[in-house]
């Protein structure tokens, strides 16, 4: 069978949720391998096994991590060369589009993007136009190189192998090209990773202040949830961008969304609107996110959200 | 220095778009065209780093004759002049296409920077700067909120998942912004005016020296298989609050199982 390419996302070691979620996808069309580049393979090694990967190709020279994308492109170059491939697989992030896009000009292939489906025969499926229209597209020459959205597939434990191949690769010097100097981590919390995370609960303008995000965040923790907020929320300077949800923010797609004080704005919605399930609180019964409620409350936020959260909490007991 | 801004014309962004079902492409001609907004971010970003450093902006679009319209707005800005790649077996190029005639349009301009919009909000695969940064063996400093010129140095913060990167090379170089980076400017009326007497460059494949099978559908590497609307969203329960609207979503959760 032939081997379907995976590369891990993953920070030093801790691979993402939606990487093991390609593994199941990549197991559905072939012989599921990830690529790890960068520090942290042994950590990563053993989580990819146990979700089907029956190799592991690893490029964990410290150099790969110092200058941005096109070293990753390099090492997943390299690894389609000598192991042929039918596919390559990443995640739908902002750096993974970039890796994809480099990555099928250096293959003379073609690239998709945001596929949220794949058949044996390698077409991909896509949601176009906030969901409106279901797109099958096939990459026509070389070898398939396509990027995949968070929570497009089930997490499967399903042993591989394993098998750490080591990688060597010799950069060009326009792969040390952008050089990072500095990182710097601005927001992080403990809850799930909003692009991945089964529930999302969003404030918007309507929320009125950084302080009162707390009530949002209350809602998110009885359920387990990641917090998002629209751009009216993250331009004010409430919550912070990185948990921007939309068009220039992130693109979630979980089971459940909550949207609180959100007018559902065409750049909004852009983020959210293949959610599963939408619930939404506002007290203008005019809001267009309105539209999109699988069920929806005409009212104001400050007493509703809190009142459900201690509803959850009392039958949660 | 020489910036080129990358600018896309896209269909309103209100407006309702549609797949062509002949040739399964987006249905441009009945929708209004606007400039791409994320690429107004670039443009007012390239106008500020030429008005801090010395040097003049050229607009770039690759689109049908009308995308003139929106070259012309970049103008209005304070672009200096446009280079508008126009040929009808551009029609259906993928990312791969579009890449490669924008690529060949920025090596014969030989900038010092080429700065795009971070996503076109009708194809929103955030690719094309990537891609022609690999076409042009150029340093790719993409999704920035911040751009700073230190002599031949470009700086930028890089916009990441937890915070920022930062991140610096060797110009030329691509450059993407976020929208978080500026505030676009208005065209004033004296802006308006002269915008209408600068000049633009109309480049058809051959002036590229690109052939018609190497872009468009014919050398389009994705194809679309089929398309369909998607199932619509059934009506959901909308209720007015009666006191008690934060147990009723509670029920609701719970019929749901989330619960
Ligand atoms: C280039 C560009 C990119 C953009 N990208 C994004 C993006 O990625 N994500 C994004 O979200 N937006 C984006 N936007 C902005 C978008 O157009 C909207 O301005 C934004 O989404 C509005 O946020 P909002 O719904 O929170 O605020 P508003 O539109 O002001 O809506 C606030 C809502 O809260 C309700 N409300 C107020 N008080 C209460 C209360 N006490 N209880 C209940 N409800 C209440 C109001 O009825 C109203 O419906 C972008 C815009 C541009 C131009
Ligand atoms: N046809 C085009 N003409 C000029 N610039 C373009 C074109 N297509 C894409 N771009 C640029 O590439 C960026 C990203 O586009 P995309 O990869 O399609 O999301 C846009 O914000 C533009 O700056």
């Amino acid at each position: 069978m032939a081997e379907i390419l995976v590369l891990a996302d993953h920070t030093d070691g801790e691979v993402k949720k939606v990487t093991l979620e390609l593994l199941t996808l990549a197991r559905s069309v072939g012989e599921p391998a990830a690529v790890v580049v960068g520090a942290g393979a042994d950590k990563a090694i053993p989580v990819l096994a146990e979700h089907g990967a029956e190799k592991v190709y690893v490029a964990d020279s410290a150099e790969l991590d110092e200058y941005l994308v096109a070293p990753k492109v390099a090492v997943l170059a390299q690894v389609v060369a000598t192991s042929a491939p039918a596919a390559v697989l990443i995640a739908s992030s902002a750096e993974g589009k970039e890796i994809a896009g480099r990555l099928a000009i250096r293959l003379d292939s073609g690239v998709i993007t945001d596929a949220v489906g794949l058949a044996a025969d390698l077409s991909a499926t896509q949601s176009i136009f906030g969901g409106g229209v279901i797109v099958t597209a096939k990459v026509n020459s070389g070898v398939p190189v396509i990027t995949v959205r968070p929570n497009s597939s089930p997490v499967e434990a399903v042993a591989g192998a394993g098998e750490r191949v080591d990688v060597t690769v010799d950069l060009a010097d326009s792969d040390k090209a952008a050089k990072v100097t500095g990182s710097v981590e601005q927001a992080r919390d403990a809850r799930p990773d909003l692009a991945e995370a089964a529930i999302v609960v969003s404030g918007g303008r309507g929320v009125g202040s950084a302080d009162n995000f707390a009530i949002i965040e209350a809602l998110a923790d009885t359920l387990g949830a990641a917090v998002g907020a629209s751009r009216a929320a993250t331009d004010a300077g409430w919550y912070p961008h990185q948990f921007q949800v939309g068009q220039t923010g992130k693109t979630v797609s979980p089971q459940l969304y909550i949207a609180n004080g959100i007018s559902g704005a065409i750049q909004h919605r852009a983020g959210m609107q293949t959610s599963k399930t939408i619930v939404v609180v506002n007290k203008d019964a005019e809001a267009p996110i309105f539209e999109l409620a699988d069920y929806g409350i005409v009212g104001d936020l400050f007493t509703v959200v809190p009142q459900l959260t201690e509803e959850i909490k009392k039958r949660k007991g | 220095m020489k910036i080129v801004v990358c600018v896309k014309q896209v269909p309103d962004t209100w407006a309702e778009k549609k797949l062509n079902p002949a040739d399964s492409t987006l249905d441009r001609a009945s929708v209004d065209a606007v400039v791409n907004e994320l690429d107004e971010y670039a443009i007012e970003e390239a106008l500020q780093l030429a008005e801090a450093n010395g040097g003049e902006v050229v607009v770039l679009s690759m689109g049908p004759d009308r995308a003139t319209e929106s070259i012309r707005k970049a103008l209005s800005m304070g672009a200096a002049r446009g280079v508008h790649v126009l040929d009808d077996a551009l029609h259906g190029s993928c990312a791969m296409g579009t890449s490669k005639a924008l690529a060949k349009a920025i090596e014969a301009e030989a900038p010092d920077l080429v700065v795009f919009g971070s996503e076109s909000t009708d194809a929103r695969m955030s690719v094309v700067p990537a891609m022609v940064a690999e076409r042009l063996g150029y340093p790719q400093l993409t999704f920035a909120n911040k751009v700073e010129i230190d002599g031949g140095t470009v700086k930028i913060q890089r916009i990441t998942e937890a915070g920022y990167d930062e991140v610096e090379a060797a110009g030329p170089a691509v450059v993407s912004v976020v929208e978080k980076i500026n505030e676009p400017r208005y065209p004033n009326f004296k802006g308006i005016m002269a915008a209408k007497k600068k000049p633009i460059d109309t480049k058809a494949l051959a002036d590229l020296g690109l052939a018609a099978d190497e872009v468009g559908t014919a050398g389009a590497s994705t194809a679309v298989v089929e398309f369909a609307d998607a199932p619509p969203r059934a009506a959901g329960q909308i209720v007015t609050d009666d006191g008690n609207g934060g147990v009723k979503i509670a029920e609701f959760l719970s019929t749901q199982k989330f619960i």
